[in-house]
């Protein structure tokens, strides 16, 4: 069996499931290290220990902002991307009245806290991404809408939105509406200072760029009043109380400065691991087709769909072979549901049932895309010998 | 052996699943999520999820969900409400273990390369004299379950096993007890588990079926009152027919088309025999032989009346009791056991 890198920290095991949470950056361990113990104070204190966690969040601040193209007064640290999504979309409505409108694609975070506001759900295209003439032909000025949500990255498909149209459209259509963009997938692949400028507010969440999991960033434009989701001492200059996680901040900026400066090296890199990834599954899994065709999706995610097979028994069989993968999200009791990105995109029913989300990231070695191809054909091999309807219905 | 245990977060699956582990056998437990509808426990009781994963956590073994819940609706959920729709009482449970707990978990078991799969029902499996498997009693009567997997046979029997079929309840308990399992005091599951004790039977039709009011006579047909929802009334039902005071009165038959339930004194329910169909014998690939006198039973926990068994048709049969029983629902689920009343001969569904 093929390894990770050692900063994977999955030794023996074949780790292609980055979009739900990527190992720990080295950078950001080292970093947060003398916060657990050493530099233990709170940092709105007032005593020498505070002033050294203070500066700590204070640099943390001027790094992020340097990394997104906000300025520092903009960033907001937050408990992670489904907090940030929360904020903008009840903190927006909250504030102006009015609702919310999204995509029916958008993560969970988003999704489920506009339909919590009776707000508006948008069809997508069948690639998964909105269409900005949709939004344009939707919106309307003085029609309610106090923010729209688009995902800069479809966390399933890895699909990717055209944020400067439909930033145009919101623009045009809905000029007293706040545009939020979750651009949680979208940090690891995407240059952050080109879709900022577009937006009012985007959250982006550690975990997934090799950071800490449980702390979150969102960047809230100058000038623009968000309604607190948490009240209490005042911090975050009144948009966001609770002690600051100085840890946590401190090792989710290291891992966000490493993630943005080493991008232009790992987008090469992994989109040739990908192209070889994409390469041997359609060579040597029967009946599997990639679900986003040619070059709409982020080089880290690879989803495909392979016929007359229940991915439920595939994952488990590619567990059972050292291949960490996932097929769509899971619910409260850890069982799979189907994918509302694949049946909002049209893709049948029984298509779906075989989908399987294969994600890369800053571990993924060419020796685990040789051994991921190998399991997921034996796997699928396997399924389909052990009976006609065994895994097959 | 490497075997798939069915874990739905109650004691004896647990104790299932240990006694299997301490047999040395490689054992994975899943909990099967079924119903992804409102329930007593929240969504896709996710409390007996967790019960089942710390158990499995504790034994050290892995621990899947397995979302089985569009067959639920398809084989057990819609079925129910169909029947009820047209006048029939189906026994739910009967469809889930038939087409859920071993259908589909055998299949799958199957396709992820398990030996058996095993349950926390209380029943046996034994063979008969020429070695072919059979469904028995669990030795704690009061807790037997025979009633609810009798229709296991042939392929199915060989890759099941239910570990605690030869324990009594208390056994059961007190294995969890001594083992420090969390879950070991928990009640038994009651009732159906789709159904709210809220809501209730009513509740849950009300949202997906219309119910209709009928006409209620007594047997010679003169008018005696009415019904709000002849969908709701089952043979034999005495209460909730709105019927004044005076002689214990009893539903004896339901006609939901012509809308008219027609009610008697308790010797108007009784009947000399009754017709069963959707047959099971535990020889079904072979000529079945048809035993002649069984004892019925007619309910997950019900009395066993005897009977002898006549050709009906090529796919029913004749129930012919030999002391006049109480009329049975259609759609109930009725088990014929050995005259010695240890294990299945065979089963089927009331038609009339």
């Amino acid at each position: 069996m093929s390894s990770t890198s050692a900063n994977g920290g999955v030794g023996g095991y074949v780790y292609l499931d980055h979009a739900a949470t990527s190992p720990l950056r080295q950078e950001a361990r080292a970093a947060m290290d003398p916060f657990h113990d050493v530099v233990f104070a709170n940092p709105s204190g007032s005593h020498r220990f505070s002033r050294v966690a203070r500066r700590a969040i204070d640099e943390a601040r001027d790094v992020v902002a340097e990394v997104i193209g906000c300025r520092p007064g903009e960033v907001v640290f937050t408990s992670g991307g489904t907090e940030g999504a929360n904020s903008a979309i009840f903190g927006a409505v909250r504030r102006n009245g009015g609702t919310a409108v999204c995509s029916v694609a958008e993560h969970h975070a988003v999704l489920h806290c506009v339909e919590h506001v009776a707000g508006r759900v948008l069809p997508v295209a069948p690639n998964g991404a909105l269409d900005a003439r949709l939004v344009r032909d939707t919106l309307r000025d003085g029609d309610g809408t106090s923010v729209v949500s688009v995902m800069t990255v479809n966390n399933e498909v890895g699909v990717v939105s055209d944020m400067v149209e439909i930033s145009r459209a919101v623009r045009r259509r809905a000029p007293q509406a706040i545009l939020h963009t979750d651009a949680v997938q979208a940090a690891c692949w995407l240059d952050l200072r080109d879709i900022w400028p577009h937006v009012d507010v985007m959250t982006l969440s550690a975990h997934k760029f090799g950071g800490p999991k449980g702390v979150g960033i969102m960047a809230i434009r100058d000038g623009l009043s968000l309604e607190p989701l948490i009240y209490g001492g005042g911090q975050e200059r009144d948009r966001r109380s609770g002690t600051l996680n100085v840890a946590g901040i401190v090792g989710a900026t290291a891992a966000l400065a490493v993630t943005h400066a080493s991008r232009p090296v790992e987008l090469a890199r992994v989109s040739a691991l990908r192209d070889m990834l994409v390469q041997g599954l359609m060579s040597s899994v029967e009946g599997c087709s990639l679900t986003l065709s040619g070059g709409a999706a982020v080089p880290g995610i690879v989803h495909v769909c392979i016929e007359n097979l229940e991915n439920e028994a595939l994952l488990y069989l590619l567990d059972e072979q050292g291949l960490c993968a996932s097929a769509a999200s899971a619910c409260a009791s850890g069982a799979m549901e189907p994918s509302h990105v694949l049946a909002a995109m049209g893709v049948p029913k029984s298509r779906a049932m075989g989908a399987l989300r294969l994600s890369l990231g800053h571990t993924t070695t060419e020796n685990d895309v040789d051994a991921a191809v190998r399991i997921v054909a034996d796997a699928a091999a396997t399924l389909r010998s052990r009976s006609g309807t065994a895994g097959a219905r | 052996m490497k075997i798939l245990v069915a874990m739905s977060g109650g004691v004896d699956s647990s104790v299932a699943a240990l006694l299997l582990r301490e047999q040395g056998h490689d054992i994975v437990g899943v909990t099967m999520r079924l119903w992804g509808g409102e329930s007593d426990t929240g969504c896709c009781s996710v409390s007996d999820v967790d019960d089942a994963r710390r158990v499995a956590q504790q034994l050290d073994v892995d621990h899947l969900v397995f979302n089985f819940s569009d067959d639920f609706d398809a084989h057990v959920v819609d079925p129910y409400v169909r029947a009820h729709a047209s006048g029939v009482t189906p026994n739910p449970c009967v469809e889930c273990n038939r087409h859920l707990k071993f259908d589909r978990l055998l299949e799958r078991a199957d396709a992820l390369g398990f030996d058996a799969v095993a349950t926390g029902h209380h029943a046996r499996i034994d063979t008969d004299g020429s070695g072919a498997l059979r469904v028995a009693r669990g030795a704690d009567m009061k807790k037997d379950q025979s009633y609810v997997v009798h229709m296991l046979r042939g392929r199915a029997l060989e890759r099941t096993l239910f570990p605690v079929g030869g324990l009594t309840k208390a056994d059961v308990r007190a294995i969890a007890t001594s083992h420090g399992l969390r879950t070991a005091s928990k009640p038994d599951s009651q009732d159906v588990c789709f159904i709210q004790s809220t809501a209730g039977r009513e509740g849950f039709l009300a949202k997906r079926i219309a119910f209709n009011p009928a006409d209620v006579v007594d047997t010679d047909g003169r008018p005696a009152g009415e019904v709000s929802a002849v969908e709701l009334v089952t043979i034999g039902q005495r209460r909730g027919l709105n019927l004044g005071g005076g002689d214990k009165r009893y539903v004896v038959d339901v006609d939901v088309k012509s809308r008219r339930v027609v009610v008697g004194g308790e010797h108007d329910l009784l009947t000399h025999d009754v017709t069963v169909n959707e047959l099971c014998w535990p020889h079904s690939d072979d000529k079945p032989t048809m035993p002649r006198d069984v004892l019925v039973q007619g309910s997950a926990h019900g009395a066993r009346h005897a009977a002898s068994i006549t050709k009906a048709s090529d796919d029913s049969v004749r129930l012919v009791w030999d002391k006049p029983q109480r009329r049975v629902a259609p759609g109930q689920t009725v088990v014929f056991y050995d005259s010695t009343d240890t294990y299945v001969v065979g089963g089927g569904i009331v038609t009339s």
